[in-house]
């Protein structure tokens, strides 16, 4: 039996959903509901394209899925026109959702110039200090990272650095831009940034929000002691800027010390017969 | 004189700096909050400049854009460079954005049987080098893999050893025990894996009685059990009215290399006649089977398109009638499964009928 044993697709399968100390990046699922309208269908056309390749536009045709982790759903009625519900899982349970209505729309196709090439790492910028005051937006900031940041690299080409997502928050509306780096020549090394807009071009505004309790947060946040950054317990630095450094060393034996050869110091044969006479007439003492 | 054009070149050096920079520098009152190595930047300063703008803040907005990347652009560029094929790459420190996890952490795993092993012996594992001598090609080759050093495989000479059978194939025997440790291997890996996320194994799956299992999983475990005999089932007894298995013997039967010679004679001497023979041979049995079976097969599939059109008749009429609703029912389902059956039927009914061909499809498989 061991000749013909071969690894199974199941096996496959279940290995790559298995849980990981570091994990991968995560995909996003773009949904459109059945009530669906052009606009809302057009954004999530243009977010595809923003997230290739680690979302997925699914039509309506497509039956089971594979476990994602990232969601967005577009819908469109009365009470809730041009919706999007955008959200992320944890554990196979929904941890975060939130909706956002869109006001005004510009799309990718819309605006007439060269795009960026795909799949490149996009730069996030948040202006506004209700980002960091309110939960809600709060947890939108994080949701909005979480979607476009795309993979984590440890290397970066600067000169692939092609475009900017551009957060504002500002009475209540959320301005969402998209912008097309063009790098001028400034005098120094850095560049002189100029931007081109390029789409898509967003008003939002916050409706209702669905958000995980904070204990959930809390644990759906623990990172792994393995990936903890480790922290240099021997290393000290004082208020001058002077490292200080601990090493520990291991007990010494002091016997096999090697020390310099003193002639001089070297007991003279007359002495050590004096030293040993001294010992034996001890010895006969105490005994 | 010189001494004034010195400090007057000096001034005008300095006010070229400046200069060049302003076309980099943004002031802002609060320093914006970088986590480079998620590309972000996150600016909490109040956004006076597009308060004051009307309802459509585009150019504002833009402006505070590039500000804003100006000033990640500038964090980027200090980072750490190196040069990787002709291109300027930046080292990126780790992300600070704590950003929830996909899946639980993953609990601590047991030890595999090698390393449970190892720590009882004591067995610590030892340091290898990269590269090893190999006296053949007389240069430091690898340990393993590409063009390695004692590469077995490239042998074109194998000494049959003292106690093997003369005309055994060495070659084949070597390949023949690298795909078992091979297979042997993956098996452990697998076994591990699945020991450690007290996963199934896919060859013992439906063994283990859950009460859920199917009647070809019961059936099968049944099977397993049989056999698992000291006399591999030979001596099993069965039920009163138990079929046999089918198929449990072998799948494909060879004669042995040296045995009846006069039959191998005979065999090889028809084999050449058939071959040199113009006329082409037709045994009786084989096509008579192979008729039978086509006809078998027709037969199958017309009954299956049947009993198929017959639920996807009951299907259409079934919603016919929902859709009517209100007129006597049998009037309204007739119709309806009359209408249905048009081909420019109305969406609703579209969406049923190609549920009933995707059916129809899986069955015929």
């Amino acid at each position: 039996e061991m000749r013909k044993f071969k690894i199974s697709k199941w096996t496959c399968e279940r290995v790559s959903t298995l849980q990981k100390l570091s994990e991968n990046v995560k995909n996003a699922m773009l949904i459109k509901g059945g009530n669906a309208n052009l606009l809302v269908t057009q954004v999530l056309r243009d977010v595809y394209a923003l997230t290739k390749p680690y979302g997925v536009l699914y039509k309506k045709k497509n039956i089971t899925r594979p476990y994602w982790s990232l969601f967005m759903f577009g819908s469109h009625n009365k009470k809730w026109p041009n919706n999007l519900v955008i959200g992320r899982m944890y554990d196979y349970h929904v941890l975060d959702m939130i909706e956002l209505g869109t006001e005004k729309f510009v799309s990718l196709k819309d605006i007439k110039n060269s795009k960026c090439s795909e799949r490149t790492k996009p730069m996030l910028l948040f202006a506004g200090y209700d980002f960091d005051v309110t939960e809600d937006y709060r947890r939108l900031k994080n949701l909005l990272i979480d979607l476009f940041r795309g993979p984590t690299v440890s290397n970066i080409r600067l000169a692939g650095l092609e475009y900017v997502l551009h957060f504002t928050v500002l009475n209540g509306k959320i301005y969402f831009r998209g912008y097309k780096l063009l790098l001028k020549k400034s005098g120094c090394k850095t560049p002189r940034i100029e931007l081109e807009e390029t789409g898509p071009s967003l008003d939002l505004v916050l409706r209702r929000t669905y958000l995980a309790s904070d204990d959930l947060y809390k644990l759906s946040m623990k990172m792994p002691k393995a990936l903890k950054p480790k922290k240099k317990t021997n290393v000290s630095h004082d208020t001058f800027g002077t490292t200080y450094g601990r090493i520990h060393m291991q007990k010494q034996d002091l016997s096999k010390l090697q020390t310099r050869e003193m002639k001089g110091l070297k007991k003279r044969p007359a002495e050590k017969i004096t030293e040993d006479q001294e010992k034996k007439s001890k010895r006969i003492e105490n005994n | 004189m010189e001494g004034q054009n010195v400090e007057e070149l000096l001034a005008k050096a300095e006010r070229d700096e400046a200069e060049k920079l302003q076309r980099i520098t943004v002031h802002k009152e609060l320093e914006l909050e970088f986590d480079l190595g998620n590309l972000l930047a996150s600016d909490r300063n109040p956004p006076t400049g597009l308060r004051r703008a009307g309802p459509s803040p585009e150019a504002e907005l833009q402006a505070l854009a590039r500000d804003n990347t100006q000033l990640l652009i500038n964090q980027l560029w200090q980072l750490p460079t190196e040069r990787v094929e002709e291109a300027l790459v930046a080292r990126l420190p780790e992300p600070t954005t704590r950003l929830p996890r996909e899946k639980p952490v993953p609990r601590p795993r047991p030890l595999t049987r090698w390393q449970q092993f190892a720590r009882l012996k004591g067995i610590r594992p030892k340091k290898k080098t990269n590269l090893v001598w190999d006296e053949v090609s007389g240069q430091w080759r690898r340990r393993w893999g590409y063009q390695r050093a004692r590469d077995d495989t490239k042998e074109w000479l194998i000494e049959v050893p003292g106690g093997a059978d003369p005309l055994e194939d060495q070659f084949a025997k070597r390949i023949q025990a690298k795909k078992e440790r091979v297979a042997k291997n993956e098996l452990n890996r697998l076994r591990n894996l699945a020991r450690a996320h007290k996963m199934q194994l896919p060859s013992t799956a439906g063994m283990h009685p859950t009460g859920h299992q199917s009647k070809e999983e019961l059936g099968r475990a049944m099977q397993v059990a049989k056999v698992s005999t000291a006399s591999v089932g030979r001596f099993q007894e069965r039920l009163p009215k138990e079929k046999a298995p089918r198929g449990s013997g072998k799948k494909r039967k060879f004669q042995p290399l040296f045995g009846d010679f006069a039959a191998e004679k005979k065999s090889q001497l028809e084999l050449l006649r058939v071959m040199n023979s113009k006329k082409p041979q037709l045994d009786v049995t084989r096509a008579t089977n192979k008729q039978m079976r086509e006809e078998d097969q027709e037969a199958a599939a017309k009954r299956r398109k049947m009993s198929q059109k017959g639920k996807r008749k009951g299907g259409r009429q079934g919603a016919g009638g929902q859709r009517k609703g209100g007129p006597p029912s049998q009037g309204g389902k007739r119709k309806g499964g009359l209408g249905g059956k048009v081909n420019s039927g109305p969406p609703r009914l579209g969406g049923k009928r190609k549920g009933g061909q995707h059916q129809g499809g899986k069955r015929r498989k």
